[in-house]
């Protein structure tokens, strides 16, 4: 699963090789070294370097009154982030599971979201929340979801999901430099991945998608592990002589409108596909946002989305990998479309 | 002349002109949330509101020691609070009135009062939503190397949210100098504590966070102010939280929509004759920090100032209709 980077980001000739969990990582350290407000705070992310390994030795780095482990308790914790954050900190706290932020909604959604805007400008919240996400691990119903469409309902948060080890790292110190708080949901399979990933620090633009392969006959958005199913599905279209344009949709608040608006003018057809259950999902928004924008009128095919079946996420492996889109299904759906038998 | 000694704490601890500021804030809690409430009926103020009538002493006495630096996380039943700790309330009725000069440029209203120059982070509209805040505070204060502390308030409905048992956990794990102010007025909206709590007292969930907790008269504002002395202390000397659970009780209703089919009259009147601000006045008075005349001056003062403060309120512009998005989100981020 190694993707080359668009061209039209930041990336050196001589770029390295990291895993997206090592990129996440150095993200982490830089601008700890960078930044003595930033403190990084969650469940068992000292010694243990965190249930997926991301915050491996940050602790023998920066010790542990900055990689701070705290209790089993995901609203306390969190609050505390948020108020750490609306006094001069710039926490970066992980939930174990992005399942787990259901404990803490209160905090991120009533809290976090709304204080600079209940208190009309005079307070920010600058924190980080890092939400390891989806399915695929064999994990069943609770640690396997994805629920990033829940925080783009939120006006106050910003959503980011990287696809690459290089926006891992980039988004993670955007993020730190935004006043905002901002949620980063991070695919767990994709954090043994490997990438290019710039040296030092860089910012991967929050709210900018990325036109990741070019085409005429369709465009597809896809964000996080989607994006590496839609292009692997894309190569197999191109073989039959079908143009895929794919879009990697790295921010899901804010959305970039313009990029996606102008890729649908250009191809005429559009597939959404996404990890999170279909239903009410990111696929909802972007098909509305099409429809309600002059974009509809270049549309020769009705809209079509992918998402997770209408189901929690099943344990049985046949069952799980059937649950959400694969390479077959989007390459499926692609095909339909461009036939227009939907 | 009376043995020192034996004088109340806050008459032998606090300078007579401190104590007469304490005084006027009392004073202009009362007429502010008066005002307030004569706004509402008036049709001046919309929404609903949760007045503290008849609990100033818990939240001037809590904030005596309190400076600029050191912050307070304030819930719904919040006036008192942000007055206490040195709000103006011409801004305040501003905010009520939903104009773009009230503390929160009229997008906050009662429930979201705040002043953060004067280090209150805000009143919360969820019942527990400002104790893992008020953590995240104290957290904030020791990691920067400052001493300043954080009081966090919250009701006696707050003590059976997750989110108190979580914070003063984490709190005391982590030695973190915040005091937990539970005002207990007897009542979670219409639930007794009696009813909803399986401790006769809040301040014993202490024990269960290793931490102290103290029960005291919360409309005596010589003892709220002691138990602050202590608690604060502590926080400052970086031997972490304590818990103070002041008794006192709101003379209203919950809210506005409040029809009081839980408490008796009888009940409500024998509290109202515990004011604590008469009480405050009358021990004032005794000691010789002033005489009626003074205490009348200062009584009067507070009518003044509310008055001022309504007038600025009207006065003011309301918000642009087409900032409803402003504050979203940071302005120099978009």
């Amino acid at each position: 699963m190694n993707v080359q980077s668009n061209p039209v980001t930041a990336s050196d000739t001589n770029a390295r090789v990291l895993s997206y969990a090592e990129a996440i990582r150095e993200a982490m350290a830089i601008a700890m070294q960078a930044d003595p407000t930033v403190i990084l705070m969650g469940e068992d992310i000292g010694v243990y370097g965190g249930a997926f390994q991301v915050t491996l030795d940050l602790i023998d780095r920066f010790g542990p009154e900055r990689v701070m482990d705290t209790p089993i308790s995901e609203l306390g914790g969190a609050g505390v982030a948020v108020g750490a954050a609306l006094t001069g900190l710039k926490p970066i706290f992980e939930f174990q599971f992005s399942d787990f932020a259901m404990l803490a909604m209160e905090q991120i959604v009533n809290q976090a979201a709304k204080l600079r805007y209940m208190l009309g400008g005079e307070a920010a919240v600058p924190v980080v929340f890092r939400m390891p996400s989806g399915s695929g691990t064999g994990a069943a119903a609770q640690h396997s979801q994805s629920i990033e469409a829940w925080f783009g309902h939120v006006p106050g948060l910003k959503v980011l999901q990287p696809s690459t080890p290089e926006d891992a790292k980039g988004m993670l110190l955007a993020a730190l430099a935004d006043p905002d708080p901002v949620m980063i949901f991070e695919h767990k399979l994709l954090y043994k991945t490997k990438g290019h990933v710039p040296e030092g620090s860089y910012l991967t633009p929050i709210g900018k998608a990325l036109v990741r392969r070019t085409g005429s006959d369709l465009t597809i958005v896809a964000g996080s592990i989607m994006l590496h199913r839609a292009l692997e599905a894309a190569e197999k279209l191109a073989t039959d002589g079908i143009n895929v344009e794919v879009i990697d949709l790295r921010s899901i608040r804010p959305i970039d409108r313009d990029t996606i608006l102008t890729s649908v003018r250009k191809t005429g057809k559009l597939l959404v596909v996404y990890e999170g259950v279909k239903a009410y999902g990111v696929g909802a928004e972007i098909s509305a946002m099409v429809a309600e924008s002059d974009a509809f009128d270049y549309l020769d095919a009705p809209i079509l989305r992918l998402g997770a079946a209408d189901a929690p996420v099943p344990y049985n492996p046949d069952l799980e990998r059937a649950s959400v889109p694969q390479v077959d299904t989007i390459e499926a759906a692609a095909r339909r479309l461009v036939r227009r038998e939907v | 002349m009376m043995d020192a000694d034996n004088r109340p704490f806050a008459i032998r601890h606090y300078s007579p002109a401190q104590l007469r500021e304490a005084l006027k804030r009392m004073y202009l809690i009362r007429r502010f949330e008066e005002g307030a409430e004569d706004s509402y009926t008036r049709g001046m103020i919309h929404g609903t509101m949760h007045l503290s009538i008849g609990q100033e002493a818990s939240a001037m006495a809590t904030c005596m020691e309190l400076t600029d630096d050191d912050k307070i996380t304030s819930n719904h039943r919040g006036h008192g609070h942000c007055i206490a700790k040195g709000a103006d309330v011409g801004r305040m009725f501003a905010e009520f009135f939903g104009k773009e000069t009230g503390y929160c440029h009229g997008r906050g209203g009662s429930m979201h009062i705040a002043d953060v120059k004067t280090g209150n982070l805000g009143a919360n509209g969820i019942v527990g939503g400002g104790l893992p805040i008020a953590v995240g505070a104290a957290l904030s204060a020791k990691r920067l190397g400052k001493s300043d502390v954080t009081v966090c308030f919250f009701g006696d409905g707050a003590n059976n949210e997750g989110a108190f048992h979580e914070s003063l956990n984490i709190a005391s794990v982590w030695k973190l100098p915040v005091i937990f102010v539970c005002e207990n007025n007897g009542y979670g909206m219409s639930t007794s504590t009696a009813r909803s709590t399986a401790v006769p007292h809040i301040a014993q969930r202490a024990a269960a966070y290793a931490m102290p907790g103290t029960t005291v008269d919360g409309n005596d504002f010589s003892a709220v102010s002691e138990a602050l002395h202590i608690a604060i202390a502590r926080a400052r000397a970086g031997d972490g939280p304590s818990l103070v659970e002041n008794l006192t009780y709101r003379w209203r209703g919950h809210s506005k929509s409040d029809r009081n089919r839980y408490r008796t009259k009888e009940e409500i009147e024998a509290w109202m004759a515990k004011d604590p601000i008469a009480r405050f006045r009358a021990e004032l008075i005794a000691h010789g920090v002033l005489d009626e005349a003074g205490a009348d001056a200062i009584a009067s003062q507070a009518v003044a100032d509310v008055q001022k403060g309504i007038e600025f309120a009207k006065a003011s512009a309301a918000p642009d209709l087409s900032e409803v998005t402003r504050y979203v989100y940071a302005e120099a981020a978009l």
